[in-house]
């Protein structure tokens, strides 16, 4: 059979500000056949964007196809004219976003924006566009398909807009399909429900189609075949399995390894146990956004009643769903959004709520490290000042002392003393988010609150940093406040976990609980939603999961009932969504915060019961490809 | 805005060297130029701004008269040389004044957001309500025309506008995560405008400087048009050109060659501007 599409020689170069021209895309050769679902995986930089772009014809500002030709029904896709692309674009080729929710015009409804590329190309009559667009709907199991298109962008959650975007790519029925990271932006128990839609759709259809993504376990589960990239260059191509079985390139295997973290807590497991005084102690907090009512709760309630404690020299790790309010959490410690209620003590003496009104000596004993490093920096000052302000603001270090003392922290964070002459602009995402961390570090704290420090960053670059920071734990007893939306990466580097879910903790105890069940019905959904690196992974997830994460958006219950109630498999109407759950201490040790009882959980068919000896299965497959 | 921070760019690393496009260099002559006339104009005017020297209305360029005579015989070039410095230097001297008092108060407003945004904004909205001409109209009657009620009016009219646009632009950088790790810290007011917003917002905050420049000049011409702006026999070029608005059928230097003079040093400006490299560049990039 012919293939789709036969990429030989493709080359795409780009300028820099300087007016130099770089290779991004080298000699890159491959075909997909009909009905083949092709994987290009890389991290940021690999070009596999780039590549994706290229099929359609198009280069990005300040790139260009070099050379090389792009076989398409017959034709050199590269020798098209722009308006022969412009007829192929959204027709025979389409194209499928990361961002959902800037991909949509806010101002219109969804299904005149659904078949918009059926207009353009005047493929069918209205009336057929129209119902076939909710055919798909029903296809991509949305909830009420003949009338969701009446809807605008807002008024639907990511991983709908997700499937909506899916449906107008496949509207004019085209030939070959590219996703671009189709579900990175999205919950983990969203992406589950989204990526099961997709991979029926694909294949009941026979969807030709390209999946970009850097996220190996994803692909895994979509993939026929998988190409890995790495600076513009093919490293390696294969059928999926033998890829995650059989890596032959280095670079495949550390790909491989560097999805599934090394457990890295190693704090000693008597320094816990000792009575020493908790670092920080917060005590039933509540806090929000908006002016405060009568009884003192403000207008949008983001944390209600959550409390921790962290020990000198540990990590509590906080898990949460975007809108968990674990960001919130950061801020609400270090002052930056006074609580509504509640107490924040830093040990053991009580903060005031605000920054503002906090003593120096108190500010320079919470540091906060932000996730997107590309804005925790001021791009106006050099690394050298960026971090001498800290040590001249908190230490009064000035001149000579505070030079030597800026080098020492680059040392510190693994970077060359001569960064500090650098700009952020300068830096690569890694190294800004070292120098995020040196700051921090300048002031000599006793806690640092890590707000997704990871999250931006390629899996080997984050793995570098949550090295650096459980050795810095080693080297000076930093304690660290951990929050991320991923699993795997809290259970590397965390002593204890909190998982919170539309603000409320549901679950607290520490990492090796989390391993044991019961555990609260949230925390099941969000273990089993988690992409393993292994085939059929998706294949086999149990139907109750799916229901669950399907449920739609997570809302902060008004008043006292639990907000999980909604998606929860093993609710009890009437009472759960009437009175506040209690919190229970189970016998492994962690806390839950459930109306059923351990005995309760233990016994009902609880989502990942079916799913545990697949689990087990499972890790063993991916111990014996990474070893 | 330290001109040693250029400078250690320059020093320090290599690849960020600032390097003005040839189209800036053109808009950095034009203005120096001007700057400069301004400074000496004056004292190399050939004749007194208002001897008459021709017996000509209107007259064409010559050699005695390089750029030729006006409605009243005078010499249009040291007109145009002596009113340099009232274009310049007045609408230099109000628009610096403008930014300088709604820059601060835009950003401080971003800054402090609350009470005081709220109340500096609402403030400044009901300033900007009232019609520009019309406030200046009354003002200049009540005080009389003079180069320092010209100054402050204007400066006053622009204030609104100025604090306007750098309260948003402001306010966007405010929302960054440095601002937040800075406030963390326990970062006052003072050191978060300076270290923190101002150079951020250096490039869009200069277009804008020049901007209200270009208006500075067309309101005070506009004054002068009316005749309240400049007292002769002294002229801006706005009075220049309103005042030989009879010459136009015939297409008299006396015209054309003030309008010229605004032209360029408006087009001047606008070049420079939009052609500042790196941070001072006015789409922001860095």
């Amino acid at each position: 059979m012919a293939p789709v599409i036969k990429v030989e020689n493709l080359r795409v170069t780009a300028q820099d500000e300087c007016g130099r021209t770089n290779i991004i895309v080298k000699d890159v050769n491959f075909e997909v056949q009909p009905g083949e679902v092709v994987a290009l995986i890389g991290e940021s930089g690999s070009g596999k964007t780039t590549i994706a772009l290229s099929l359609m014809g198009y280069a990005r500002s300040g790139a260009k196809i070099a050379g090389g030709r792009i076989a398409f029904g017959g034709r050199d896709l590269l020798e098209m004219s722009s308006r022969e692309l412009a007829s192929l674009r959204g027709r025979d080729v389409a194209y499928v976003p990361q961002s959902a929710a800037a991909s949509f015009n806010p101002a219109r409804a969804l299904l005149k924006q659904v078949i918009e590329s059926s207009e353009i190309h005047r493929v069918m009559p209205l009336a057929d566009a129209e119902a076939r667009a909710i055919s798909l709907f029903r296809e991509l199991v949305l909830p009420n398909p003949e009338h969701i298109g009446d809807r605008y962008p807002h008024q639907l959650s990511g991983g709908q807009l997700q499937r909506l975007l899916a449906a107008m790519a496949l509207v004019t029925n085209p030939k070959l399909v590219i996703f671009d990271e189709p579900t990175t932006a999205l919950d983990v128990t969203t992406q589950i429900e989204v990526l099961r839609v997709f991979k029926k759709a694909i294949k009941e259809r026979g969807t030709t189609a390209i999946y970009v993504s850097h996220d190996l376990a994803v692909v895994a589960q979509m993939a026929d075949r998988i190409i890995v990239l790495r600076d513009g260059a093919i490293r390696e191509v294969d059928e999926t399995g033998r890829i995650l079985k059989e890596p032959k390139n280095d670079y495949t295997k550390s790909l491989l390894a560097a999805a599934e973290p090394r457990v890295r807590a190693a704090t000693d497991e008597a320094l816990r146990e000792t009575s020493a005084q908790p670092v920080l102690e917060v005590r039933s907090v509540d806090a929000g956004y908006g002016a405060l009512d009568g009884e003192g709760s403000p207008a949008l309630t983001v944390l209600r009643d959550v409390s921790l404690t962290i020990k000198p020299g540990t990590t509590l790790g906080v898990i949460g769903e975007s809108g968990s309010g674990k960001s919130t959490l950061a801020r609400v410690i270090a002052g930056l959004l006074p609580a509504a209620r509640g107490e924040v003590l830093l040990n053991g003496e009580r903060l005031p709520r605000s920054a503002a009104q906090r003593t120096r000596d108190q500010l320079r004993r919470i540091q906060i490290v932000f996730q997107m490093a590309d804005t925790a920096l001021n791009p106006a000052r050099s690394i050298g000042r960026i971090l001498g302000r800290p040590l001249e603001f908190y230490h009064g270090l000035g001149g000579d002392k505070r030079r030597r003392r800026v080098a020492e922290l680059l040392d510190m964070v693994r970077l060359p003393a001569t960064m500090a002459e650098r700009y952020p602009s300068e830096l690569s995402g890694g190294q800004k988010q070292r120098v995020n961390l040196a700051r921090a570090l300048a002031a000599d704290p006793s806690l640092i609150l890590c707000d997704e420090v990871t999250s931006a960053l390629d899996t080997v670059v984050g793995a570098a940093i949550l090295d650096l920071l459980a050795e810095l734990q080693r080297e000076i007893g930093v304690a660290y406040l951990f929050i991320s939306h991923d699993l795997s990466t809290v259970k590397a580097v965390c002593d204890e976990v909190m998982i919170l879910y539309a603000g409320q903790m549901v679950e607290h105890g520490s990492r090796s609980a989390l391993h044991q069940r019961p555990l609260h019905p949230y925390s099941e959904l969000l273990i089993a939603s988690v992409p393993e690196l292994r085939e059929g992974w998706l294949d086999g997830i149990s139907e109750s999961v799916l229901k669950e994460a399907s449920a739609g958006v997570a809302l902060p219950s008004r008043g006292e009932a639990c907000s999980f109630f909604n998606r929860c498999s093993v609710r009890i109407p009437g009472r759960c969504d009437v009175e506040p759950p209690p919190l229970r201490r189970l016998t492994k040790g962690a806390h839950i915060r459930c109306q059923r009882t351990e005995q309760e959980l233990v016994q009902l068919p609880a989502v990942a019961i079916q799913k545990d000896e697949e689990r087990r299965v499972g890790t063993g497959t991916a111990k014996t490809v990474a070893g | 805005m330290k001109n040693d921070q250029t400078i250690t760019v320059i020093d320090t690393s290599p690849p960020r060297r600032l390097r003005l496009p040839v189209a800036g260099m053109v808009g950095a002559g034009i203005i120096g130029f001007w700057i400069l006339i301004a400074i000496i104009g004056p004292y190399i005017a050939p004749h007194e701004v208002g001897a008459l020297v021709d017996d000509d209305l209107f007259g064409h360029m010559r050699w005695s008269l390089p750029l030729g005579s006006d409605y009243l015989g005078r010499d249009v070039l040291s007109r145009i040389l002596v009113g340099a410095r009232y274009s310049i230097g007045a609408a230099g001297a109000a628009t610096f004044l403008a930014i300088l008092m709604g820059g601060t108060l835009g950003m401080l407003a971003a800054v402090s957001r609350g009470a005081i945004d709220m109340a500096l904004s609402r403030f400044f909205d009901a300033l900007i309500s009232i019609p520009s001409k019309m406030s200046a109209l009354v003002v200049i009657a009540a005080l009389g025309s003079s180069i320092p009620v010209l100054i402050s009016t204007a400066a006053v009219i622009y204030t609104p506008g100025a604090f306007r646009i750098w309260r948003a632009l402001a306010v966007n950088v405010n929302e960054l995560d440095f601002v937040e790790v800075a406030r963390a810290r326990g970062e006052g007011t003072h050191y978060l405008i300076r270290e923190e917003i101002l150079p951020n917002i250096a490039g869009p905050v200069l277009t804008d400087f020049g901007l209200r420049f270009v208006f500075a000049v067309l309101l005070l011409s506009s004054l002068s048009f009316l005749g309240l702006g400049v007292q002769p026999p002294n002229a801006d070029w706005g009075s220049l050109v309103r005042e030989n608005i009879d010459g136009l059928a015939g297409g008299a230097p006396a015209v054309v060659m003030p309008a010229a003079a605004i032209a360029t040093l408006t087009i001047g400006v606008s070049l420079l501007i939009d052609n500042l490299p790196g941070r001072w560049s006015s789409t922001g990039e860095h």
